[in-house]
């Protein structure tokens, strides 16, 4: 049986780069039929960061453009300003988006710049091969913590971070590849409330089964444990 | 054409010549000296719907954001300096790699670090090769406010013809004094279109999996860069042809070495100046043929040797001449300081 897509995924560059098992396949496959359900594939403008998140530069029949590590907000909010009628789309990886990146994140939260932007959390740097990230958990043994992360016990929480800084009309939310509907919902109403003229942000807890070395089982059991750290739900609404 | 003249600062004059051009859109950061053109623009804007404007939280975002309004087909540009000159870098060398229209003017500061606000001729490296290649840009030196309104213009016209980043390269000497300038030299505007959202679908990469791509990638931006230098070269050689002593100086410092062979020739001393416009592509024949009688190449600048090294450079196979260096970095050179050095040899 031939895989479906949604409309506006090229099917001529899948399969996919994407490691076996990566989160990012439901990810991108559940925002591509959003866009579709929407209706807005002609208007939309997508950006990735530098991170595993690169390999989706020709993952849809979007114009897309590859950034640089951590600056997929601030090209997101410089070309929607030049182009109001557009929907623009930026999806970075926690350290893109909470280390090198994380002045702009917040920064387009707090001039309530209106796009949309997709954080996926693994706790980890994954292209790299699984270093320390912002999020990873006290404790988390990476390959640049090789004795375990112990600087604060709390990671740093994106949506929860970003409600300070942000307008009080900022979408905030953050969602799991384990609840698919849940997510799909939460990138359906931060479009929403970008075409609304604010700033939204979603954060997706996804799984690295490459570098967290575990099996399907285990992949789903370690991302059940993740969210109890990282609560799912709208954080701002 | 009536002569148009205006009392201006080398600010009004970078932001009055960027708004002649085209220019609809600029995203930055505030940084001495460059300041005052964000904070005009800003002005601007405030008056004009149709202007945008981005003050982005650093240099880095600004320049991201300079290249989302290009992809958006707005003749967007922005200014920095020294250690902010550093940091965006980074976005005008993914302006590179996609052949984008990236224009900024940069006021030259004292480096080291911060070093001091207002002037040097220390960022002549970064401006032409401070990426991770090999400085696919075009970069022009005004050396007087006049001609800083012409070069201003002409940036956003080189920019958008041959989808360069360009970078005007001035100082705060330059852009912080009140001269006369006419202002009626207006050039044609280039036509912008938009990359996104503009007939077929594009997807941008900038990231390559195999060496064999980038090669092939890189073999097209380089003939492309090639093929333009040819048409943007331009560098002016003055009282060259029968000079025994070349002063070889850009910029600020170009229009002091323009000055001291002004005075020099009045003593009937046989000096000349090769003054490059662009620095990078920069007019190499031109400096060999402005050597051809020197037997003495005065180097001036304010820095402590980066343009001394291109020039030299460029004209080791074509004179025995002997140099002389007057570098003083980031620090202002008169016409005085320049006459005295050659009468110590002439």
């Amino acid at each position: 049986m031939e895989p479906r897509y949604p409309h506006c995924v090229n099917p001529k560059t899948k399969p996919s780069n994407f490691c076996p098992g990566c989160g990012y396949g439901i990810i991108l496959k559940t925002l591509g039929e959003v866009i579709d359900e929407l209706e807005i594939a002609p208007r939309t403008v997508f950006a990735v960061d530098i991170g595993c998140n690169l390999l989706a530069w020709n993952y849809y029949k979007l114009d897309t453009i590859q950034t640089h590590h951590g600056r997929v907000t601030p090209l997101s909010v410089g070309y929607k300003r030049a182009n109001r009628e557009s929907v623009t789309i930026g999806i970075a990886g926690d350290g893109g988006l909470y280390a090198i990146g994380l002045q702009s994140f917040l920064h387009a939260a707090h001039r309530d710049d209106p796009v949309t932007i997709i954080g996926v959390n693994n706790t980890i740097y994954a292209m790299t091969g699984g270093q320390l990230a912002p999020t990873s958990l006290y404790g988390q043994i990476t390959d640049s913590s090789p004795e375990g992360k112990f600087t604060y016990e709390k990671p740093v929480l994106g949506p929860e971070l970003a409600k300070d800084m942000a307008g009080p009309s900022a979408y905030l939310a953050r969602a799991s590849i384990l609840n698919i509907p849940q997510m799909k919902q939460m990138l359906k109403s931060a479009i929403e409330r970008q075409i609304g003229g604010h700033f939204s942000f979603v954060e997706i807890m996804s799984y690295c089964p490459t570098n967290w070395k575990t099996d399907a089982k285990q992949s789903i059991e370690a991302l059940e444990k993740l969210e109890e750290t990282f609560k799912l739900g709208v954080i701002n609404g | 054409m009536s002569v148009k003249k205006e009392l201006l600062t080398g600010n009004d004059v970078v932001l009055k010549a960027a708004l002649l051009a085209g220019a609809e859109y600029f995203a930055g950061y505030p940084i001495t000296p460059s300041t005052e053109i964000m904070n005009g623009w800003a002005r601007e804007a405030a008056k004009n719907p149709k202007l945008l404007f981005l003050q982005t939280e650093d240099e880095t975002s600004a320049g991201m954001a300079v290249i989302g309004g290009l992809l958006a087909g707005k003749k967007t540009w922005t200014v920095t300096s020294g250690v902010g000159h550093i940091l965006i870098q980074d976005p005008l060398v993914l302006a590179e790699t996609l052949s984008l229209p990236f224009v900024m003017y940069v006021g030259q500061r004292g480096g080291p670090s911060t070093g001091t606000v207002i002037y040097s001729q220390q960022e002549l490296n970064l401006a032409r090769y401070g990426g991770n290649s090999e400085g696919l840009r075009v970069v022009y030196a005004p050396s007087n406010i006049q001609e800083l309104f012409e070069i201003t213009q002409k940036a956003f016209h080189t920019a958008w013809r041959y989808r360069l980043p360009t970078i005007i390269l001035g100082d705060g000497y330059l852009t912080k004094t009140l001269s006369p300038v006419d202002t009626s030299r207006v050039l044609p505007q280039e036509p912008a279109e938009a990359i996104f959202l503009n007939k077929e679908v594009k997807n941008l990469r900038n990231c390559f999996s195999r060496e064999d791509e980038l090669a092939e990638h890189l073999n097209i931006l380089f003939a492309k860069y090639a093929s333009a230098s040819r048409q943007i070269v331009e560098s002016e050689s003055y009282k060259t042809n029968d000079a025994r002593v070349v002063i070889f100086a850009w910029g600020t410092v170009g229009f002091a070495a323009k000055v001291a062979v002004h005075n020099l020739r009045k003593e009937n001393k046989r000096v000349g100046l090769f003054r490059p416009i662009t620095m990078r592509p920069f007019d190499d024949r031109g400096a060999i043929k402005a050597v051809k009688n020197a037997d003495k190449i005065l180097i001036a600048e304010s820095s402590g040797g980066q343009f001394g090294r291109i020039v030299r450079e460029t004209l080791t196979q074509s004179t025995d001449a002997e140099y002389i260096r007057l570098y003083k970095p980031a620090e202002g050179i008169t016409p005085e300081e320049i006459e005295a050095k050659i009468k110590e040899v002439y």
